[in-house]
């Protein structure tokens, strides 16, 4: 027993017991208020709800529905043909800005660039989705300048109140997460790698594909999860330039929960929604792994 | 720098489609019409006027600045203890450990939220400010920590191991050589914390009970079409308040990088 103690007197005064005791309190909050909640809703899933009273019984009911009912199914492919079109534009938009920020821009005026991307993503979501709803509507900005300019004859009507409205518009709120990760992933790399490829005969395009597009890759990788794993979850976006064809399974969440009070239904719809999100997401980390070796 | 070019033009177009939402909010905030759409028919500040004296938004803005505020500090102090701990030692699980802390980063905001709101509902605590400040603290914590660890990164620890060596305690150290050296991460994380907390809309919307948050109020006025310049005078004034409150941000953080002796790679992320 003795030496257990010491033991224990010991490890309290080591480097590992030390770290763990100071990450504690911040650990703690997450665990009571993120993994906490997270195994509620899972044991909500499995539960029914009539009216307000929640039955306990095991169910796999809410999952039969959230994945049969053809309305479920229908929101929960647009949001993911939503998110995955979001992202892909978001991130090949990104590239390029990245890259001139980091390769063209002198050092000295590379963290101003960067301030003057991230600054209109200050001011308020809600707002800034509106404007979109107010630049793309039928008597919008875009409209009557392309009408004023002569280019169109009548108002454009496919870029309001239907998906591609959502996916502008979240390509426009998502735009710094994209280029800040493939920006990080830019600036490491090291410049005298692109000298010494350009002196063994490379041209410009091939350096760029064989050594500066791999090496940035990382960036890339991250800068797809960022955008792709929350925008599934949107529900300002859809509601405010979605139209009743761009609505997303974030707003039959709400539905659930707020409208029609069936919690456990709307938890299964949330998990579905993650289930199939992490899925994806591991399958894409796997096969840049696999294939292109990218490693984060 | 040759070939930018085309590179260039591509920089500039797309700060263009950055910025478009956000010039015409001032153009409409200032415009004499109920109609938010162009030709542009004179200017009034009469929406700016209007603002004064609507008492619902009066109490969603004391509100929201309540929560951010309250949020700020408590996911800063959070942020601090993981950061540090995170920085400078080595301990079991670390990776899981602070991987776990950061998945508010990437997870929907709408999960975190009807997950609160499902818990809370059966504990039976009531929604108010506080369960809205519960909410966003977890959302905030992550970027905490990314911007003060990078803060207790940059800081030579032969500082304070130089310290230790002039007979100052962990503590002593701590408070007189380190908290001073990271102060302007500090400040940058309470300022991002703030802002965060005060345009988050989907957690507020779930979570706050009978007082709306500021985002919760503008939401149910975005539905009625005569009071939306009032909302484009608010949001120009809000885009004002956060333009000051980043620069204020940026500036701390640069003086910190430049106290640490670093070299400034830019952007808080």
């Amino acid at each position: 027993m003795a030496t257990l103690a010491a033991r224990l007197r010991r490890w309290r005064r080591s480097e590992g017991a030390q770290g763990l005791l100071l990450v504690s309190p911040t650990l703690l909050y997450a665990l009571l208020l993120l993994a906490a909640p997270l195994a509620t809703i899972v044991a909500f899933s499995f539960w029914s709800q009539d009216y307000l009273t929640i039955d306990r019984s095991f169910t796999l009911e809410n999952y039969r529905e959230a994945w049969t009912e053809p309305l479920f199914r229908e929101l929960m492919l647009r949001s993911l043909a939503i998110s995955g079109a979001v992202t892909m534009v978001t991130v090949i938009l990104a590239f390029p800005i990245a890259y001139f920020v980091s390769f063209h821009v002198a050092p000295e005026r590379k963290a101003l660039w960067i301030f003057l991307i991230t600054i209109p993503f200050w001011t308020s979501y809600l707002i800034r989705v509106f404007l979109w709803k107010v630049i793309l509507g039928y008597n919008g900005v875009l409209n009557s300048g392309l009408l004023g300019l002569g280019i169109i004859d009548e108002p454009l009507t496919f870029i309001l109140y239907n998906a591609n409205a959502v996916v502008i518009t979240l390509a426009h709120a998502w735009a710094p997460f994209a280029i800040l990760p493939i920006f990080v992933a830019l600036e490491k790399i090291d410049r005298s790698l692109l000298e010494a490829s350009r002196d063994l005969g490379e041209t410009t395009v091939t350096t760029f594909l064989r050594v500066t597009l791999p090496l940035a890759m990382p960036g890339v990788v991250a800068a797809v999860l960022i955008v792709f794993i929350p925008t599934i979850g949107d529900y300002v976006t859809p509601r405010l330039v979605g139209g009743p064809n761009g609505l997303m399974i974030a707003n039959m969440i709400q539905v659930q929960f707020m409208k029609l009070n069936n919690a456990p239904l709307g938890a299964t719809l949330a998990l579905s929604a993650m289930l199939i999100v992490g899925a994806i997401s591991i399958l894409f980390l796997w096969l840049n792994r696999r294939f292109l070796k990218v490693r984060q | 720098m040759k070939r930018s070019g085309w590179l260039g033009i591509y920089a500039v177009a797309y700060l263009v489609f950055l910025y478009a939402p956000v010039v015409l909010l001032p153009l409409f905030a200032f415009n004499d019409a109920t109609i938010i759409a162009f030709p542009l028919s004179g200017f009034t500040t009469e929406w700016f006027a209007q603002l004064a004296t609507i008492e619902a938004l009066h109490d969603s803005v004391i509100n929201s600045l309540y929560i951010a505020v309250s949020t700020a500090i408590l996911a800063t102090c959070f942020g601090v203890f993981a950061a540090r701990a995170s920085s400078r030692y080595d301990f079991p699980a670390k990776r899981g450990i602070m991987g776990f802390i950061m998945i508010p980063m990437v997870l929907p905001e709408i999960i975190i939220a009807v997950a609160l709101l499902v818990v809370l509902l059966q504990l039976g605590i009531a929604l108010s400010a506080w369960t809205v400040i519960l909410g966003h603290v977890l959302l905030c914590t992550p970027f905490s920590i990314a911007i003060l660890n990078s803060a207790f990164l940059a800081m030579d620890r032969s500082l304070e191991e130089a310290a230790y060596d002039l007979g100052e305690t962990r503590w002593s150290a701590f408070r007189l050589i380190t908290l001073p050296l990271v102060m302007p991460g500090i400040v940058s994380s309470l300022l991002i914390s703030f802002t965060i907390s005060l345009d988050e809309f989907i957690i507020a919307f779930f979570l706050t009970g009978n007082e709306p948050t500021l985002p919760v109020y503008l939401w149910s006025q975005l539905r009625f079409p005569q009071k939306i310049p009032v909302v484009m005078a608010l949001g120009t004034i809000l885009l004002a308040a956060s333009l000051i409150l980043l620069t204020t941000a940026e500036y701390f953080r640069r003086r910190g990088v430049a106290r640490t002796g670093a070299k400034d790679t830019g952007g808080f992320l």
